[in-house]
């Protein structure tokens, strides 16, 4: 091992990345214009984090206003806001920077042997530009006209009539999109240029992989969408016609184009959350992982084929049935390559001697959620029960179960996996455990009601409804104040444990890719020496040796 | 505190083919956005080619041709202002970087003029002249005003790079052994010629 990572020893007399800055100033200046990737991730982790508890907060809102038939606690439009503030916040604040920006950038450097990434003031004004795009969003609420209520896919013709804030919410869209395409570039260009001696591309984590197949989407797919918004802006503003048939325009055509990104959007969502499963579930099984080129290249299909899906959302909007069935196909198609990532995860925990430490019964709960996401998934990509469940709440809760059941799950198994290298401490596993399973629980008592609401019937963005759906509502809303309940549980002992805690090894988990090598929290530098890596990804054979540093 | 020493540790990193790579990445994002527009550029054709054939006749092509004239030799003298600071001369690539942004002057004067004759003619988003037109009409315009539009946002934001290449050649902060700035920024100024020498023919000589 000692070839592995040289000069080691000398890392834990360091100064942590905490203690030293990458610029002559000290205190907040010294992380407001830092260049050090590990802290612009933590900026991240702060800011996206402040918005997933807005954006659960307005959830829980209007969980509270669906308790029972009739007004509630609001009227009809502040539930329009709401849910597309909600939807808003939760995908562009949350759910698509959240793991690139946070842990792809604290740790795609670290795992490839870097220092940085190749462009680390880019790196800090993608952070600067994120901040201006959210502050848009919040501004856009108090300004004259009053909050957006198009919902958060912003559909053309209601988008330009609506008399709220559109154009100034959804230019806010626009900047986060180009955040979103700066870190992609930033991530490509680190992950060629910036790998350690002897790291080749197949020896690398299949974190990394998966985030760079992400950061080609970012850059692939984001344009699409900034060019769709500023049509949409421009045509507020200027009534050219593009999408306006009174004038020729074709609203279809906005359609296609918002979901010629949107839909890769969605793979921008859950590849670097397989990413992360693919991490965690050998380092908890002690094996290496099964089919490692088979997971690295899925990324890689799913993010080819993940471009030519876009269509499966607009089978009632009225194209030609065969656009519709080659579409529906390709859908099928996409859904291989996740099923691949899952028999492989599933082989590599076979005969493995497993440890249910917090972040692997996350990666559990992942499975299970995710599963009945994608399932249902394939239900709504057939034709025939597409045109049944369209617009009901068994969309609602589809992909409630994939973004949050899959993502946001993995975003907390992720946070319980790292949080002991990026702050250097440890949190209470007990209660993490129980953490894990208040949310299991509530996340289904939340959700599950909703599949069979919307297949009785009941349409979504809706604020009132017919008394028979009165119990599952109600069962609904109890779920969503356990897992409220639960996100606040895991922030409180997170917390704690950032004051108090216990202070934590190099390598509690017994993880063996780089980021485990060095000290927690990392120096600056994060290597004294940059490493030669000479042995495959998750050789754990090396665990021993590397107990002995 | 020690850490000003660490930071210029931290700094030394340059890698002039990763800052190309990264550029390269993102004029790749600036096709894809353009692609967008041509996207809708060719739906909208395809529905309506008669009404853009006439549309389309209204459009002075000499302005247009004069135009591109002016961009593609831009192009020329952007990369001979690379070249000469490649070969040690400031003098001249500060020259050639100059008559550039003359050219990209010239350009815009010309679209301004261009465009407030449509302007004059009532031709406009909007207004009563062109509400009155077939679908396609109205369509071509609304796109001709978005797609040129656009592009001479580009052409503007290119000036303002190379004014301050300019200035940063003049404080020798861009010389000729570190020229990756100059280099990448003369990659964004061919894109944006690139992208009008497909907007030319698109409205202007397709008739
Ligand atoms: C904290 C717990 C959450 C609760 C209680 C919650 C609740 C809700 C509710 C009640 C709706 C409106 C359903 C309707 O009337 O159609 C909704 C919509 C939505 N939620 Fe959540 N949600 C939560 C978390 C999340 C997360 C983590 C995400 C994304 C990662 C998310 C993404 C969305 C989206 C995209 C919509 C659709 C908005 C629209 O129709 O425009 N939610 N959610």
């Amino acid at each position: 091992m000692a070839d592995t990572v040289a000069g080691l020893p000398v890392q834990h007399a360091e100064k942590s990345f905490y203690q030293q800055s990458t610029n002559k100033y000290s205190g907040i200046l010294s992380w407001l214009l830092t260049t050090d990737h590990k802290r612009i991730g933590i900026m991240y982790l702060a800011a996206i984090g402040f918005f997933f508890f807005v954006g659960a907060v307005i959830g829980l809102l209007m969980r509270l206003e669906l308790i029972a038939p009739g007004r509630q606690i609001m009227d009809a439009q502040t539930y329009n806001s709401f849910f597309t503030l909600h939807g808003v916040i939760m995908i562009f604040l949350f759910i698509i920077p959240g793991l690139p920006a946070i842990f792809g950038n604290f740790f795609l450097p670290i795992q490839i042997g870097a220092r940085d990434v190749a462009f680390p003031r880019l790196n800090l004004l993608s952070w600067y530009i994120y901040m201006i795009g959210a502050a848009l969003v919040l501004v856009s609420l108090f300004l004259p006209g009053g909050p957006i209520d198009t919902g958060w896919t912003f559909y053309i013709p209601y988008s330009v009539r609506s008399t709220t804030n559109v154009s100034m919410a959804i230019f806010a869209a626009f900047v986060l999109g180009f955040s979103s395409i700066l870190t992609g570039i930033n991530f490509v260009t680190t992950t060629h240029r910036l790998r350690a001696p002897g790291m080749s591309f197949f020896k690398m984590p299949l974190f990394v992989w998966a985030t760079y197949a992400t950061a080609w989407i970012q850059i692939i797919a984001t344009p699409v969408i900034g060019i769709t918004i500023l049509l949409v802006i421009i045509e507020r503003l200027f009534g050219v016609g593009i999408f306006d048939p009174a004038l020729g325009g074709d609203p279809i055509l906005f359609q296609h184009m918002f979901w010629i990104y949107s839909h890769p959007a969605v793979y921008i969502m859950i590849l670097p959350a397989m990413g992360v499963v693919s991490e965690i579930i050998p380092t908890f099984a002690r094996r290496t992982i099964f089919g490692y080129k088979a997971i690295a290249m899925s990324s890689l299909a799913i993010a080819f084929v993940g471009y030519l899906v876009w269509a499966h959302h607009m089978f009632t909007s009225g194209m030609s049935d065969t656009a519709r069935w080659i579409f529906s196909l390709l859908t099928f198609i996409v859904a291989l390559p996740s099923g691949v990532k899952i028999f492989n995860w599933v082989a590599t925990m076979y005969k493995g001697s497993i440890d249910p430490q917090p972040p692997f019964l996350w990666v559990m709960n992942f499975i299970f959620l995710f599963s009945i996401g994608g399932l249902t998934g394939l239900v709504l990509g057939s034709l025939a029960t597409n045109i049944h469940l369209h617009d009901t709440y068994f969309v609602v809760a589809h992909f409630h179960y994939v973004m949050f059941g899959g993502t946001g799950t993995i975003f907390f198994a992720a946070m319980h996996y790292w949080f002991p290298k990026m702050f250097g401490k440890m949190y209470n596993i007990k209660l993490a455990r129980i953490a894990v399973l208040l949310f299991f629980v509530g996340f289904n008592l939340l959700y599950f009601p909703k599949f069979i609401m919307g297949y009785m019937g009941m349409p979504r963005r809706y604020y009132d409804y017919l008394p028979q759906f009165e119990a599952l509502q109600e069962i609904s809303t109890v779920g969503s104040w356990i897992v409220v309940g639960t996100l606040f549980f895991i922030l409180g002992y997170l917390i704690h444990a950032l004051l108090k805690g216990k202070k934590a090894t190099s390598n509690p988990w017994g993880g063996v890719t780089l980021e485990w090598h060095i000290a927690s929290p990392p120096s600056m530098e994060n290597f004294a020496e940059i490493p030669t890596v000479t042995r495959e990804p998750y050789d754990f054979s090396q665990l021993k040796e590397m107990k002995n540093e | 505190m020690n850490s000003y020493t660490d930071a210029a540790v931290h700094h030394v990193h340059r890698d002039d083919a990763g800052a190309k790579m990264g550029m390269w990445l993102f004029l790749f994002t600036e096709v894809l956005l353009f692609g967008g527009m041509f996207l809708v550029y060719a739906v909208y054709r395809y529905q309506h080619p008669d009404q853009f054939r006439l549309a389309a006749m209204e459009l002075n092509t000499g302005i247009g041709t004069l135009n591109t004239i002016i961009l593609l030799t831009s192009s020329l003298t952007m990369a001979l202002s690379i070249a000469s600071l490649q070969k040690g001369n400031r003098f001249l690539s500060m020259t050639m970087l100059s008559v550039t942004l003359l050219f990209a002057l010239m350009f815009m004067v010309n679209k301004y003029f261009e465009w407030s004759a449509k302007f004059s003619h009532g031709i406009y988003p909007g207004s009563p002249e062109l509400v009155n037109k077939p679908n396609g009409e109205i369509l071509f315009f609304g796109l001709y005003y978005v797609m040129t539009g656009l592009h001479a946002l580009h052409v503007l934001v290119g000036m303002i790079i190379l004014t301050f290449m300019f200035v940063f050649i003049k404080r020798n902060k861009v010389t000729s052994e570190n020229y990756v700035k100059l280099d990448n920024s003369g990659l964004y100024w061919h894109l944006v010629d690139l992208i009008w020498i497909f907007l030319f023919p698109l409205f202007y000589l397709i008739q």
